[in-house]
């Protein structure tokens, strides 16, 4: 390692009309080096990452490549002094290829044949085998994640900048990244990841750099410090923990879904097949599994956003419900908060109060066909003040909430009207860890008081912190069910890719399967 | 590309409620630049056409004779449109609205019964309802577009009422005239104010939009209808039944229109004509957006529109102006409010960057 710093930063600002993202910040990364950027959600890590890579430019502050000033103007140019950037939303066509995806996105057109040979070879070389001539919707996500990866490596970078990479990885898929990422740093790129996830931190990273609105509040050497000691400078207090679940009720089945079965309305989308499981009264069950494996279509189903031809399909307290529609599901004790906030759980354009009614209007806030406002005006306070919910007033725009706050809101609305069954997708999604501690503590409670909970979830720390059982759902297809005190990350971590009994790859073990080293979902 | 157009951060509430007043004052400004062009006086142009038509009683009786029909098919236009259901049909519906309510007054020719007249407006209505229902129905059951479908039964709708009144419907001692026989008393609206021809259409029209506020502001399914314009997803989400709100969206505007029509013959016309609007179903339209999608709104932009109209007709007979001059001004004054609005939600920018690289 030489003394200059591959990459500095230097009283880095980004100004936006209503927040200022990034405030003076300065950051140093030296070659080979694995240095973190922690910090909850919203605390301007996205910001910082996009204007090293030039989509975003800075009001103010300099950047220092190998020690010289530079004016990063777009990505190309971020790309030709060596920068990559694996985004955290993929950016890729589903109807191409491996080849096609990655030659579109070099500046000079390339020619297929010799750059597929390349794709080849430098997979392979990395521990990343990914076959060149696969079409892209048929990969799973991790792989999706393996073509961007790739995509970075063939530009041979100096600097990578991975942006919450994990999150749609299984634990086995984690580990093998982790190793090529070390083997990169050891060859002498240097890697700047972002995270909020401490335990990854603290295993991969030489050295962080913290930050929290906007600001950087700490540098560290993750190995040298403690989980609760990397919290405090990520949320300036200590990490919340939730409170204990009590012993568990064994109440009166809720929800029953027996072989369900559907064709999604998505070409690209999952195809269910015999979905089987159940909840009772006084449980959470969590539905672990990478995104895209038919969670969407399933909940769709629950919820009566989709019809089911056969209405028995779908059982709530032994009536058939595959039939009704979302309200009337809802008066039959339903509760939903789906993963899209913005659009489908709250209106865009509309108060808090307005945004109460849209489902809790059953609870005495209609009479005559006319709306009784001051009902309204006071469901939305009880859910303001016990969910602290942050925000002006009931009658502020709902699109002036933060992410968290808006799920606190919708998650609260939803709890408040006592649903005997609560279904939950993705609960804390791109929520900072003081709410989504509310969040996760107000399902345990009302499952305490005898309701059943279905929580969908990618994150296994989160669904082993606050589940009772566990299923894992792959390729469409449903796990049996496992207590989760008799079981692990591992084992759900294997399951998450299909391999579990009567799952997809069951018959077909890891070493025969082209996506064999585990890095499958 | 010098100039970039990008999206605000966060569109201003305020101008959203000032920008049909920009509308209407670059109308203005352009108004009297086209005056100035062809050679008239600006001031005595703009004396003419916006001073002029209400400087009495009368006038002021005019306009809002001209304002009801455009106040009461705008509220019941906004209702549809709130959940981005585009009744753009309105104009027909109106036609079949004056067809249903003159044929009673017709078959009823000469009776000096009560009934005549609630029985007019409720055939109006029923007429407009049936016209508009061809296009929910075609969107509720084979997904067809219904701006086209009502679009198109506009003309179809018009070429029927010119149908009767130039054959069933044709005043048989009318000397062969295209029209029907001049309604009797029974089948009249009658006059509010002594010494101006304001009806009491005039008076239903604006109870019409008050219901529609009550309806839009403090109803439930009004409620549903705004949920369905800004999150179909959202509306789906909660269960509200999208084609029932398809229904009532398109009925609403057939509804308004239909009475409007009835009113109309009942009132200043008199009689069924080739011709019972001077274009009320597409105004309206305007009206509605100028109105914000608001009752209130609708009210105060109708007066405008209807002030158009009567401008239109003054600058004909005082300044030897085209007729097609109120058509300008409409078109205007809708161009320049969706310029407004596009302004509210995104802004241009100059393309500094490109000229940095060269």
């Amino acid at each position: 390692m030489n003394n200059t710093p591959r990459l500095e930063l230097q009283g880095m600002t980004k100004i936006y009309p209503s927040v200022i993202a990034n405030d003076s910040i300065d950051l140093r990364i030296y070659p080979g080096e694995i240095h973190a950027v922690l910090g909850e959600n919203g605390a301007g890590k996205s910001t910082l990452m996009k204007a090293i890579y030039g989509v975003v430019k800075p009001d103010r502050g300099r950047i220092l490549w190998n020690g010289k000033p530079v004016v990063i103007q777009n990505p190309a140019h971020a790309r030709k002094l060596g920068i990559g950037m694996v985004f955290q939303h993929f950016s890729l066509f589903e109807t191409l290829t491996v080849t096609e995806n990655i030659a579109l996105a070099m500046d000079d057109s390339p020619r297929l044949e010799p750059l597929a040979e390349r794709i080849r070879t430098v997979s392979a070389d990395y521990g990343l085998p990914l076959d060149p001539e696969r079409l892209v919707h048929s990969l799973s996500v991790g792989l999706r994640q393996r073509v961007e990866i790739l995509r970075c490596l063939l530009q041979e970078p100096k600097l990578l900048i991975m942006d919450e990479p994990t999150s749609v990885l299984t634990p086995q898929a984690v580990r093998i990244m982790f190793d090529t990422l070390r083997r990169l740093a050891a060859e002498g790129c240097s890697i700047l990841y972002i995270s909020h996830k401490l335990d990854e931190i603290m295993e991969l990273c030489h050295k962080a750099t913290i930050i929290r609105g906007g600001k950087v509040t700490g540098y560290a050497k993750p190995a040298e410090e403690t989980a609760a000691s990397l919290a405090r400078m990520m949320i300036g207090k200590e990490l919340p923990i939730c409170s204990g679940k009590r012993p568990v009720i064994s109440g009166r089945k809720c929800l029953q879904v027996n072989d369900l079965s559907t064709k999604s309305a998505d070409p690209f989308g999952t195809d269910l097949q015999a979905i089987n499981f159940s909840v009772s009264e006084g449980e959470i069950l969590g539905i672990a599994g990478i995104s895209g494996n038919g969670q969407q279509e399933l909940l769709y189903c629950l919820s009566g956003e989709r019809l089911v031809d056969d209405k028995n399909l779908i059982t709530i307290y032994d009536v058939p419900v595959g039939h009704l529609n979302p309200d009337q599901r809802r008066n039959l004790g339903l509760g939903f908060v789906p993963e899209e906030r913005l659009g489908r759980g709250a209106v865009p354009g509309m108060s808090l109060t307005y945004n109460g009614i849209l489902t809790a209007h059953r609870h005495g806030m209609v009479k005559n066909g006319l709306l009784r406002f001051r009902k309204a005006a006071e469901f939305a306070q009880q859910c303001i003040t016990g969910f602290s919910v942050q925000c002006g007033s009931k009658d502020d725009p709902i699109t002036s909430l933060s992410g968290g706050n808006m799920q606190k809101y919708i998650t609260g609305r939803e709890i408040l009207q006592q649903p005997k069954l609560l279904i939950v997708s993705q609960p804390t999604w791109g929520v900072d860890v003081g709410a989504a501690n509310v969040i996760r503590q107000a399902m345990i409670d009302l499952r305490n008081n005898g309701s059943a909970v279905l929580v969908v979830s990618e994150e296994l720390d989160e669904l082993f912190e606050i589940c009772d059982r566990l299923i894992v759902l792959a390729q469409g297809r449903s796990s049996p069910s496992l207590q989760v005190q008799d079981t692990n990350k591992e084992e759900i971590g294997l399951w998450m890719s299909g391999m579990f009994p009567g799952g997809p790859k069951e018959k077909t073990p890891r070493t025969t399967t082209q996506e064999q080293d585990g890095y499958v979902c | 590309m010098f100039v970039r157009i990008e999206p605000r951060p966060e569109p201003s509430r305020v101008m959203k409620y000032c920008s049909p007043l920009i509308a209407a004052v670059l109308m203005l400004i352009s108004g009297l630049i086209i005056f100035t062009l062809l050679g008239k006086d600006p001031v005595q142009a703009f004396h003419a056409f916006f001073i002029e038509p209400i400087h009495d009683l009368y006038g002021i009786g005019e306009l809002f004779i001209k304002a009801a029909p455009l106040m009461l098919i705008g509220t019941g236009l906004a209702i549809g449109f709130r959940a981005n259901i585009w009744n753009i049909g309105a104009e027909g519906q109106m036609a079949l609205g004056a067809i249903f309510g003159g044929y009673i007054a017709i078959i009823f020719h000469g009776s000096s019964s009560h009934f005549i007249l609630p029985l007019m407006i409720l055939c109006g209505a029923i007429g407009g309802i049936l016209w508009a229902a061809i296009p929910a129905l075609l969107k509720t059951v084979f997904n067809a577009n219904e701006i086209l479908v009502s679009l198109m039964l506009n003309y179809v709708a018009l070429l029927l009422l010119e149908f009767l009144v130039h054959g069933p419907l044709r005043d048989p001692n009318g000397y062969g005239f295209p029209q029907s026989v001049l309604f009797s008393d029974s089948a009249m609206l009658p006059i509010l104010i002594e010494g101006t021809r304001l009806h009491l259409g005039v008076l239903i029209s604006i109870i019409g939009v008050g219901i529609g506020w009550v309806f839009l502001e403090k109803g439930f399914t009004g409620y549903q209808l705004q949920v369905a314009g800004l999150a179909q997803k959202a509306a789906t989400y909660a269960g509200f039944k999208y084609k029932k709100l398809i229904w009532i969206g398109m009925l609403s505007g057939g509804i308004t229109a239909g009475i409007a029509g009835a009113l109309e013959i009942a009132g200043p016309i008199g009689q069924l004509l080739p011709s019972v609007s001077p274009g009320y179903g597409y105004a309206a339209i305007i009206v509605a957006f100028v109105g914000r999608l608001h009752p209130g709104g609708i009210f105060l932009s109708s007066l405008l529109m209807a002030l158009l109209y009567l401008g239109g007709e003054s600058g004909q007979m005082n300044l030897d102006l085209p007729s097609a001059v109120t058509g300008i001004f409409q078109g205007l004054l809708l161009f320049y409010l969706l310029a407004a609005d596009f302004l509210i939600h995104y802004r241009l920018r100059l393309n500094s960057r490109q000229r940095e690289n060269g």
